[in-house]
């Protein structure tokens, strides 16, 4: 039996035509259905929904076999006893650093003043100022980050950005990137040597499919 | 919160009667069967210098590695957190044996952080080392070994997985890789993670950055090995190292129930040098035990010698089992007739436990973990079993 790990919403939609290449159909739709585990059209072959921050605890914890999580959500966990070994190019966006527009981020950083920094992503944001050198305290926020700014909770936010809109809408500007995010097919370790011969071919699969999609794109069609 | 005072840390456990026992036999089976194979048995000190346990300079020891101050000498002494360095410096200071060493141990080590969710901070490790010895003889000898133990303890259809980091570093070597680099390097291959890698490669030199990108997609069965011969450049030590992978996947086929190649497998990167192998058995998310050539590791100690082992967590392997029951007791109640003494001495020397029902109330013997008792009958004390 193979268990594949995947958070409802974006990356669901956007994994169903890869899993359709390699004749995974879902039996129930999890926006509607309310179980938490999905048979498919194979036998071997089961669906186990979870938040999207779990995928890397199920699969390094073999609960899952394979998972779709963001690379967000991976630097986040840190990565250890995965393999990630396919880039799906779906989910893109970027982590960013954002501020008040009348924040001068450049001025406060060149002064090495002390920032504050609120994100969901900390481990994430600890790591990118701790590689510019700049202090930071951290506020751990689960959610609308792009308030924190404004309500003088925090100088910065580090959070996802896809198209800036929210930022546009509250005042705020991206003032840096640290690191351009899709999400990433993840492995556990143990199933990718002990299950190979059913794990490989949907490896294979998947890599052949999303090769396929990146070259429709480059060719100006949108999916 | 007085309440709390008796809870234990975080992932930290005791084992309780029944578990202790199994873990006591498996302790002795696996001890017994390096015996016979001519291993000498070495028990080093739960701490010592902080310097000594961590030669191998590797980040992620020190930060697993509890510390505290030494009050007689001021310096800094170290919980064990791995038993391999006290070995190895057992062997290149203690011994000093010019030829082959083979030596094995069985202890406690400490963790500040457990390995993962379903691992304790305190692995029972057990292990055995093999020094004086550079040729594949003793590879195969390690790992034939470890293989012999897990059939032993009862764990069957175990899964070898073989890798060789001298082939990495041979790459890292040939296009003069700086340490950061090959860090990162490190980092993504362990992960398999394919889009990083293809950044970090980007400046390298053409024939080194396509073997490092064919790593992460050698792996798989004995025919990678054919596959990395078409694929890698022809450096000396790579063939080596392929050469070496052929023949230990060829004579340990036999022993495990399946063997897998994986070039991209540097787990123990910091202190290993050769071959690296680990067992991988089902019922386990991570490897059930592991090991590798780590050659240069007595050089901190000051006498390099060629080295290879193996080492398992009984607390891990004992998860794996199926939890039979001890075989239980004999009662007899507490009495000084010199024929029930016998009797006990007689059962006990064939190897029954009996226990001395002391309080001989009959509401509480259901405790005393016995299925049958002593009863006089006919004027002699005979076995019968026990109704509660």
């Amino acid at each position: 039996m193979i268990t594949i790990a995947l958070s409802k919403g974006r990356i669901f939609e956007e994994t169903a035509p890869l899993l359709a290449a390699a004749g995974i159909t879902p039996l129930e739709d999890p926006e509607s259905s309310r179980k938490l585990i999905l048979s498919t059209n194979r036998a071997d072959v089961r669906l186990i929904i979870v938040r999207a921050s779990d995928v890397p605890t199920y699969v390094q914890y073999g609960a899952a076999d394979l998972g779709v999580a963001g690379k967000d959500v991976l630097n986040e966990h840190g990565g250890t006893g995965l393999y990630q070994p396919l880039d799906l190019n779906i989910a893109r966006c970027r982590m960013m650093v954002a501020v008040r527009n009348d924040f001068d981020y450049d001025l406060a950083v060149r002064q090495g003043a002390r920032l504050r920094v609120a994100t969901k992503y900390v481990q994430t944001a600890r790591e990118h100022f701790a590689a510019k050198g700049v202090h930071v305290d951290l506020i751990k926020l689960y959610g609308s980050m792009e308030l924190a700014p404004l309500v003088g909770l925090s100088d910065a936010i580090v959070d996802l950005v896809s198209s800036g809109g929210t930022l546009k809408a509250n005042n705020l500007k991206a003032v840096e990137e640290i690191a351009q995010i899709s999400s990433r097919l993840v492995v556990n370790q143990a199933a990718l040597k002990l299950k190979r011969d059913a794990i490989q071919p949907m490896l294979d699969v998947f890599a052949q499919a999303v090769n396929k999609s990146g070259a429709v794109n480059k060719n100006g069609v949108v999916k | 919160m007085p309440n709390s005072n008796w809870l234990l840390p975080e992932y930290i456990q005791d084992m309780l009667p029944d578990e202790a026992w199994r873990i006591e036999h498996m302790r002795a089976s696996v001890l017994e069967l390096l015996r016979l194979s001519g291993y000498q048995l070495v028990v080093p000190p739960l701490l010592e210098y902080a310097e000594a346990l961590l030669v191998n300079g590797s980040h992620d020891m020190d930060l697993r590695t509890f510390k505290l101050v030494d009050q007689l000498s001021g310096r800094t002494l170290a919980l064990r957190a791995d038993i391999t360095p006290q070995v190895a410096r057992i062997d290149a200071h203690l011994l000093n044996c010019q030829g082959v060493t083979r030596l094995c141990y069985a202890g406690s080590v400490l963790h500040t952080q457990p390995a993962g969710l379903m691992r304790t901070r305190e692995p029972l490790q057990i292990g055995a080392e093999l020094y004086g010895h550079s040729g594949l003889e003793s590879d195969l000898e390690v790992q034939r070994l470890m293989l012999q133990a897990l059939t032993a303890l009862g764990i069957f259809g175990v899964h070898l997985d073989l890798g060789h980091v001298a082939l990495f570093r041979a790459l890292v070597r040939r296009a003069e890789i700086g340490n950061a680099l090959e860090a990162e390097l490190f980092g993504v291959l362990q992960g398999k993670d394919v889009s990083a890698l293809r950044t970090l490669v980007a400046d390298l030199p053409q024939e080194v950055k396509n073997a490092l990108l064919a790593l992460p997609q050698l792996y798989g069965g004995v025919e990678v090995i054919a596959r990395a011969r078409a694929t890698l450049p022809h450096y000396p030590e790579v063939l080596a190292a392929l050469d070496e992978l052929e023949q230990v996947a060829v004579h340990l086929q036999p022993l495990a129930h399946g063997i897998g190649i994986d070039l991209a497998e540097l787990r123990g990167y910091h202190y290993h040098s050769g071959m690296v192998f680990a067992a991988y058995h089902a019922g386990s998310h991570d490897a059930i035990a592991l090991g590798g050539r780590y050659d240069d590791v007595g050089k901190s100690f000051g006498r390099a010698r060629p080295a290879t082992g193996f080492s398992m967590d009984l607390r891990q392997l004992h998860g794996l089992l199926a939890q039979q029951a001890q075989p239980k007791g004999v009662l007899a109640p507490h009495r000084s007739d010199p024929a029930l003494q016998e009797k006990i001495a007689q059962l006990r020397a064939q190897g029954h436990a009996v226990v001395v029902d002391l309080l001989g109330d009959p509401s509480l013997r259901h405790e005393l973990n016995c299925d049958r008792e002593l009863v006089l009958r006919d004027g002699a004390w005979h076995v019968a079993e026990l109704k509660f």
